[in-house]
């Protein structure tokens, strides 16, 4: 017995023998975003491996939308990226419009524009808060949040619901835009626009927050790729890729006429056409401050598209139109399309078979890609390191699971 | 006190007995009490920090029995303990923790000889019971059976264990500059304007004090070191698994040690129980006046040293709302590559400049800190005076050793 000990090299070494340890973070904890279920191997603070478990927000969703026609399942597309629920309408409505080779006019397309960015920078507003709750500051996750009601308000007034709203739908959206809501909306964004400075001193360019972030889950340009992240995810690997300008000419329509830069960094430089704080010397393209640095970007680019939209929204002097009814018959073949989402590219998937009821639905969520990176990240990190990662992935377990 | 029940014809030990548990009970209520104004006061500031009101109710206006009514909630919920849980430990751990951060309170001095026991080496006696308080986390950490509990208790470990030493070097400074260990004494040394505080002693001492307050930050776990207890990393850290009266001992464990070494930074460098201005003096009160004077010149002292503390605490409470939370490494390295360099550094500095530049650089800026009495040699105890030297020389090279060994070499013969 005492000749194994000896012969075994690690006990000589250390004396000592440590063993690792397999923890649950989740589903009930405090940082994974929702239901989120991460094992670790840990030895002591060192995490070897991560192994994400998903399926606890698992409401087979998409089996419900082979059984309801596309104007009854926007209610279900609000419940996967919920803090982006604007987006998520918008995805499915231009899937089943693709499907049924109907446009909509041009003050739908600037209302689903202005809505769909106001939402865009609602569920970035989450994102940060979130994030900085995630390496242990409080107080910005407040304030996002009293920005963020402020964009819920605006939404309740236009649709009457402050999370899943349901308002852009097939053939347009359910109702038009209440008067004294643009004026409303540009007060907000006057309001807004100073205190994302706020932000950067708080966390972008807080010494900590760098500390934490920079060079901590280097996502490499070529593994981003590979692992179909889209998104902020993509983007903060120094990949320029963006589906509202590189999508499909259905999607990309939309913006057509448009002036917006895709916040990623290129040649070494972010886009300039604001005043952003300067990039900190220690970070390293793809880690976790890039990741939200991309994200602060675009919810500027998100404003300047909401400010083009009022105005050409406010232009368009004819009716909004009225969206299909519920239960339009779908003429039989299949459509998909991705739009970019807040947290990357949403792709639905539509087959009609001639009914009202489409044979088969299918979801393509972002975060799933993006949240498949984790094991990657985590190898040899810390234990404090795993919300610092997982976070700046931003996932919604809704999205996920579906 | 116990002398005056001695003449009642009490006897000595009953006296002694009845003297410590009244000092005791007042101890008690000062930790208690003041975690019930700091809960509020953290709750009504980080409201206010993030835009909010905070409680607003209870109690009529501005919330101010929110804690008392938690504290009351927390006393009517279950008793809950993990299965697997090492019963005695898990019982045990809250009060060790509790009694670590009272009993340093002991010694420490609210105002001239408002003190639970005077002690000479009360920065010794502070430090080194303050330190004790890691032994309750560890414990809950262990005996939850929990692995994030487990987690919490390690990280507290270590970084407790590493900033004693910084924390250790700093707090020699003011005893090397004063000649001895007792708090009264330091505190007294500091009397006058508020230029003869050791924080503006000489630059050392400046730049000291600063590392004094993040290793203070740090050794009493509050953010950014907050690792024992992060909560988005270790859901709660040491006490996950603690509800009800235990968790709030560790809660009042944690709020008493922000006050003390608030207090204890009040005392070394901030004068301790002097004001800016020396009002009492200038009004002509002091201790000898007559009794009436001397309350009211303790009971400025103790406004002056609560409101001293206070400052701090309130400052910690506002660091913690504003930054992220370090990791694990950095908070290691902040200590090892930083504040115990730093702080060593800044002891030599200190000691040169006390052994060539006694009197500092402007005449009258400082007074040297040459011929005084050390406090134990004519304390209560009713040492004669003359059984041992009663002048200690306590500037030069020789304060680099601290009065601790010259203590004990001279402590009386009992």
């Amino acid at each position: 017995m005492s000749n194994l000990i000896d012969d075994d090299p690690r006990i000589i070494e250390f004396d000592v023998r440590t063993d690792e340890m397999l923890v649950n973070m989740g589903p009930q904890h405090p940082s994974t975003h929702g239901v989120l279920r991460l094992v670790l191997r840990t030895d002591g603070e060192i995490v070897s491996e991560t192994e994400p478990h998903i399926g606890y927000l698992h409401r087979c969703a998409e089996k419900i939308g082979e059984n309801v026609s596309p104007r009854q399942w926007i209610p279900y597309t609000d419940r996967l990226d919920y803090l982006a629920a604007m987006n998520m309408n918008l995805g499915w409505a231009l899937t089943v419009e693709k499907l049924m080779r109907h446009g909509v006019g041009e003050k739908a397309r600037h209302l689903r524009v202005l809505i769909a960015e106001l939402n865009r920078i609602a569920s970035h507003l989450v994102g940060m808060g979130a994030y900085g709750l995630d390496l242990g500051t409080f107080s910005p996750f407040l304030y996002a949040f009293r920005e963020r009601e402020k964009i819920l308000d605006l939404f309740e007034e236009a649709c009457g619901a402050r999370l899943t709203y349901s308002y852009i739908t097939v053939g347009g959206a359910t109702a038009d835009l209440p008067s004294g809501w643009l004026q409303k909306c540009e007060a907000f964004l006057d309001q807004f626009e100073p205190i994302i400075k706020e932000y950067h001193a708080l966390l972008t360019t807080n010494a900590i927050f760098v500390k934490r972030t920079a060079g901590v889950g280097v996502l490499s340009r070529e593994m981003a790729i590979d692992y179909g992240c889209s998104g902020p995810v993509l983007r903060g690997s120094g990949v320029d890729q963006d589906m509202r300008r590189d999508g499909e000419s259905l999607y990309t329509g939309m913006y057509d006429g448009y002036a917006f830069e895709v916040a990623v960094q290129k040649d070494g430089r972010y886009p300039r056409d604001h005043t952003y704080p300067s990039v900190p010397k220690e970070v390293v393209l793809g880690d976790c401050w890039h990741r939200f640095f991309v994200r602060m970007l675009e919810v500027v680019q998100s404003m300047d598209l909401v400010r083009q939209s009022i105005d050409r929204y406010a232009a368009c002097r004819e009716p909004l139109g009225e969206p299909l009814k519920l239960a339009e018959k779908l003429p039989v073949g299949d459509a998909y399309l991705e739009t970019e989402a807040p947290k990357g590219q949403m792709g639905f998937y539509i087959v009609g078979n001639g009914t009202s009821i489409p044979w088969r639905v299918r979801a393509r969520s972002s975060s799933f890609s993006n949240l498949s990176v984790t094991h990657e990240l985590c190898r040899g990190c810390l234990i404090a390191d795993v919300p610092a990662i997982v976070g700046s992935l931003d996932i919604v377990m809704g999205e996920i699971d579906r | 006190m116990a002398d005056f029940l001695i003449g009642l014809g009490l006897p000595g030990w009953l006296a002694w007995s009845i003297a410590a548990l009244v000092a005791a009970i007042l101890l008690l209520n000062v930790i208690a009490g003041g975690a019930l104004v700091f809960i509020w006061a953290e709750r009504k500031i980080a409201a206010r920090i993030q835009d909010r009101l905070g409680p607003t109710r209870t109690g009529g206006r501005f919330g101010w029995l929110q804690s008392l009514a938690d504290g009351i909630k927390l006393l009517a919920k279950e008793d809950l303990m993990p299965e697997g849980a090492d019963g005695l430990l898990f019982r045990l751990a809250p009060y060790v923790s509790f009694c670590a951060s009272f009993c340093a309170f002991i010694a420490l001095p609210f105002a001239f000889d408002v003190v639970g026991q005077r002690l000479n080496v009360g920065v010794f006696f502070v430090v080194a019971v303050l330190g004790l308080e890691v032994f309750g986390v560890i414990l809950a950490g262990y005996a939850s059976a929990s692995k994030w509990s487990l987690f919490g208790a390690m990280r507290e470990a270590a970084q407790v264990v590493s900033y004693e030493v910084p924390l250790g070097m700093c707090v020699v400074v003011p005893v090397m500059l004063a000649g001895t260990m007792d708090l009264v004494t330091i505190a007294e040394k500091q009397s006058g304007w508020m230029s003869n505080w050791y924080l503006f002693h000489d630059p050392f001492t400046f730049v000291i004090f600063w590392i004094y307050v993040t290793c203070a930050v740090a050794s009493v776990n509050r953010a950014p070191f907050d690792l024992a207890e992060a909560e988005s990393e270790l859901v709660a850290g040491f006490h996950t698994e603690y509800s009800g009266l235990r968790w709030s001992f560790f809660f009042m464990a944690e709020y008493g040690s922000m006050f003390l070494v608030s207090a204890l930074a009040a005392v070394l460098f901030l004068g301790g129980w002097n004001g800016p201005v020396p009002v009492a003096q200038l009004v002509g009160l002091s201790e000898g006046t007559g009794d009436s004077a001397a309350y009211f010149v303790r009971l400025l002292g103790l406004a002056n040293l609560i409101g001293k503390a206070t400052f701090g605490v309130l400052l910690m409470m506002w660091v913690r709302w504003t930054l992220p939370r370090l990791r694990i490494d950095q908070v290691m390295t902040t200590c090892l590559k930083y504040c115990t360099p730093i702080a060593a550094v800044m002891f030599a500095g200190a000691m040169f400049w006390q052994l060539f530049l006694p009197g500092g650089l402007l005449p009258g800026w400082s007074r040297p800190a040459g011929e005084i009495r050390e406090g134990w040699l004519e304390g209560p105890g009713g040492l004669p005076a003359t059984s041992a030297p009663a002048v200690v020389r306590s500037a030069g090279v020789a304060a680099a050793e601290p009065s601790d060994s010259s203590g004990l070499a001279k402590r009386s013969p009992r």
